[in-house]
């Protein structure tokens, strides 16, 4: 039980990586129905980005914090201006057309940014440059790194910072009013172009942060990190109610949590010797015969999926989408 | 109108894409050797076309460059000797191929040289694609040695084309588990893997010997060959408190593996097998890199012949990462076999092959009637100050302190320099926590 909460640890920091990706997904399902399948590439370019900024500035001798702050803020301009392309060139022309071209034009977008990713910063795994000293807590038998509670913080700020401006700003109403009905929206005076393009340039910036933690967190990236994760944080943001911002956050944490105790506890459940059912020869003096091993850990993300779109479509806190006349 | 251009500019662009994104396969910076065909041929040439397959993109790509690199050196180097096969003058090119460390690309690699008629093989690196590979290539009569793959069951299936120089995981799993029980004499043992044909075939057989020296080890825990995130399950490791953890994996999952095992607090001595067993662990982990212990199926790449390791660094600008030694002797082998036969025919070169006896950069090498190196030596190398220092040395089922094995080893001239030696000895005295 001890580990318990250490699972707890990992899980809340693996989740609010997720939130903080979920509510990019979010956020242009709620205004355009479309699911950017691309997002996740905006958060590898962000890590890259930041990868290589840091890895220049890693031996300038500035602090450690310092550097990894300019990273973030060299990642965050690129991936927003690479979100604003991807909505200006690929998406717009299709805001009219059958619900399958932008999705299919979203996985395109999705294999184009990843094989850029690849030409300019080659398929190897890069290795974030520890800069940063480890420190290391230990709060309640569970080990917390500086790292984990910098991402905690991190995310929750952002989060915070996110529900403000749409609930509490012109742009947030505007962007709220694009999401219930377009059309009105607009006869309001609302430019619905330019609310959709701040969407996705507001996801894209906080995929960058994101993507410099998840970078921070880990120590390798590699091109192809994007999409796994991605897909997790899209199975997120359905868990949570697509199109429902503060649903997107807590799907995000729910399965962050579910994947870190499942991937840890799954070899102990499934493990048939435990239940007298497994074959006389693995099982006998202590022996284990285990069905379902921790390298399922993955799969947690989309079992639970599944699950929601079984049982509850909608997901936990309800969809959030306008009603299109 | 505008909608025929927007349509004809995305044409133009996707297609300018697709050619950027493809492999280049000719490098910018060596001639390539296929263009060495505008040299006049003084008599007739002769082409021999020789593959190459390793994952050239992915987690592993570093290693899987190291190993064409090495084939390409060989190659380069029987060009530059003007090489007569068949009464004419040899031109060796090299086919390199990416496998992608998936078997099912390996298989479709395979099928694709088999297509292109080489004359023989140099690879795969991993296991998991050799294996699945190796009934093509018997079934073309076309020879491939791997420089890398140490999974027992590639030369147990059989096939008289499969060679390799490198020993197996069924010598290394015991060298290194039987090491670890001597030196450290662990209580408790946990073992992970990361469900590839060469992970779960390495652990097995650590596994096996440390419960046969009677040490206690945890149910296996497995990721996969791409898994990053080992905090579920090193938490788990933690809870149970061992005295060791044995990874059986590749660099780019170990690395991160050790880096959070630290960051965690396990405090337990880490130990991987040869898919590990390189300094980009030192970049990857970090300061937890310090004092793991690692195996290699063969000697350490630094202490290969001299003057492989000067042509390496000066062709290539690095040192040889971790198995292309073993692909330059392998890439040698096969051109020795065909002068030797003096045919590039497979039909032809194949027993010479088999019966070979060759000083190469990584010693002397004979295969056993299997295919398998004879007398393979067995390398445990500590990581210290970010550099990996051999230890021991396990040959023929003894073990040898690695100073001793470098004096006696009169074939492979020490490179290292002569701190390391003494550190070594050292280190072998002071009882290690």
């Amino acid at each position: 039980m001890d580990i318990f909460v250490q699972q707890l640890v990992n899980g809340l920091t693996l989740g609010a990586v997720y939130a903080v990706v979920a509510l990019g997904y979010t956020m242009v399902y709620g205004i355009i129905q479309l699911i950017n399948f691309a997002h996740g590439e905006v958060v590898m370019i962000g890590a890259m980005v930041a990868f290589t900024v840091i890895r220049r500035l890693a031996d300038a001798g500035l602090p450690p914090v310092l550097v990894v702050l300019i990273g973030t803020a060299c990642a965050v301009p690129v991936c927003m201006a690479v979100g604003y392309a991807m909505e200006r060139l690929a998406y717009r022309p299709l805001r009219r057309a059958p619900r399958l071209a932008p999705l299919i034009t979203a996985i395109g977008v999705s294999i184009v940014l990843q094989h850029l990713a690849m030409l300019i910063w080659s398929r190897n795994v890069l290795a974030f440059p520890q800069i940063i000293p480890a420190v290391s807590f230990t709060i309640a038998g569970a080990s917390v790194t500086g790292v984990q509670i910098a991402i905690l913080g991190v995310c929750f700020a952002m989060m915070a910072a996110l529900a403000l401006l749409v609930y509490r700003t012109r742009l947030g109403r505007a962007m709220r009013a694009t999401a219930q009905n377009p059309q009105v929206a607009a006869l309001m005076g609302v430019d619905v172009n330019r609310v959709i393009a701040t969407t996705f340039v507001i996801g894209a910036a906080l995929a960058a942060v994101a993507g410099v933690l998840y970078g921070t967190y880990y120590g390798v990236v590699q091109y192809t990190f994007g999409s796994l994760l991605g897909l997790k944080a899209f199975a997120a943001a359905v868990l949570g109610g697509i199109g429902n911002i503060p649903g997107a956050m807590l799907g995000g944490l729910l399965l962050g949590i579910v994947e870190a105790l499942g991937a840890g506890y799954i070899g102990d459940f499934s493990d048939l010797c435990s239940y007298g059912l497994g074959p006389a020869e693995r099982c006998a003096d202590g022996g284990h015969f285990v069905l379902f091993g921790s390298n399922y850990q993955d799969v947690f993300a989309f079992l639970v999926l599944i699950l929601v779109l079984v049982f509850r479509p909608s997901g936990i806190l309800g969809e959030r989408v306008g009603d299109r006349a | 109108m505008t909608n025929a251009r927007l349509a004809l500019t995305l044409l133009a662009a996707s297609i300018a894409l697709i050619g950027c994104g493809e492999d280049k396969k000719p490098e910018a910076k060596q001639a390539p050797v296929a263009q060495e065909k505008k040299a006049p041929p003084p008599p007739q040439t002769i082409e021999i076309k020789i593959g190459h397959v390793a994952p050239l993109t992915g987690g592993n790509a570093h290693l899987g460059k190291d190993n064409e690199n090495g084939a390409r050196l060989a190659l380069e180097e029987a060009n530059a000797a003007k090489v007569t096969i068949e009464g004419k003058q040899a031109n060796f090119v090299l086919v390199p191929e990416d496998d992608q460390e998936d078997p099912k690309v390996g298989t479709t690699v395979a099928q694709k040289l088999v297509d292109a008629k080489v004359a023989g093989v140099v690879g795969h690196l991993n296991s998991g694609t050799s294996i699945p590979a190796s009934p093509i290539y018997s079934q073309a009569g076309i020879p491939v040695i791997s420089g890398s793959a140490t999974n027992p069951k590639l030369t147990e299936q059989g096939f008289k084309t499969q060679f390799r120089v490198v020993g197996r995981d069924d010598q290394q799993g015991p060298a290194i588990a039987s090491y670890l029980a001597e030196q450290k004499k662990p209580k408790l043992v946990a073992v992970v893997d990361d469900a590839s044909a060469y992970g779960e075939g390495i652990a097995n057989e650590v596994e096996k010997t440390l419960k046969a020296a009677n040490v206690k080890v945890l149910p296996r825990e497995k990721g996969t060959n791409k898994t990053v995130d080992w905090k579920a399950i090193l938490t788990k490791l933690k809870g149970r408190n061992p005295d060791a953890v044995f990874y059986g994996g590749m660099t780019s999952t170990a690395g991160p593996m050790l880096k959070q095992g630290r960051e965690l607090g396990v405090k337990a001595v880490f130990l991987f097998g040869d898919g590990a067993c390189e300094g980009e662990m030192a970049k990857l982990a970090g300061e937890a890199a310090e004092g793991f212990l690692c195996s290699q199926a063969g000697i350490p790449p630094m202490a290969s012949d001299k003057k492989f390791l000067d042509s390496f660094k000066k062709k290539f600008g690095e040192d040889p990462k971790q198995y292309s030694p073993f692909t330059y002797d392998a890439a040698n082998l096969l051109i020795e076999a065909m002068k030797k036969a003096n045919s590039a025919d497979p039909v032809k070169y194949l027993p010479e092959l088999a019966k070979i006896n060759f000083k190469g950069a990584t010693g002397q090498i004979a295969f056993d009637d299997k295919g398998d190196r004879k007398d393979a030596e067995i390398t445990i190398s500590v990581m210290k100050g970010g550099k990996l220092e051999p230890v021991a040395v396990v040959k023929a089922g003894k073990t040898i302190a690695f100073d001793d094995f470098v004096k006696g080893a009169g074939a492979a001239p020490a490179v290292a320099p002569a701190a390391e030696p003494a550190k070594a000895e050292e280190k072998k005295d002071e009882p290690k926590k």
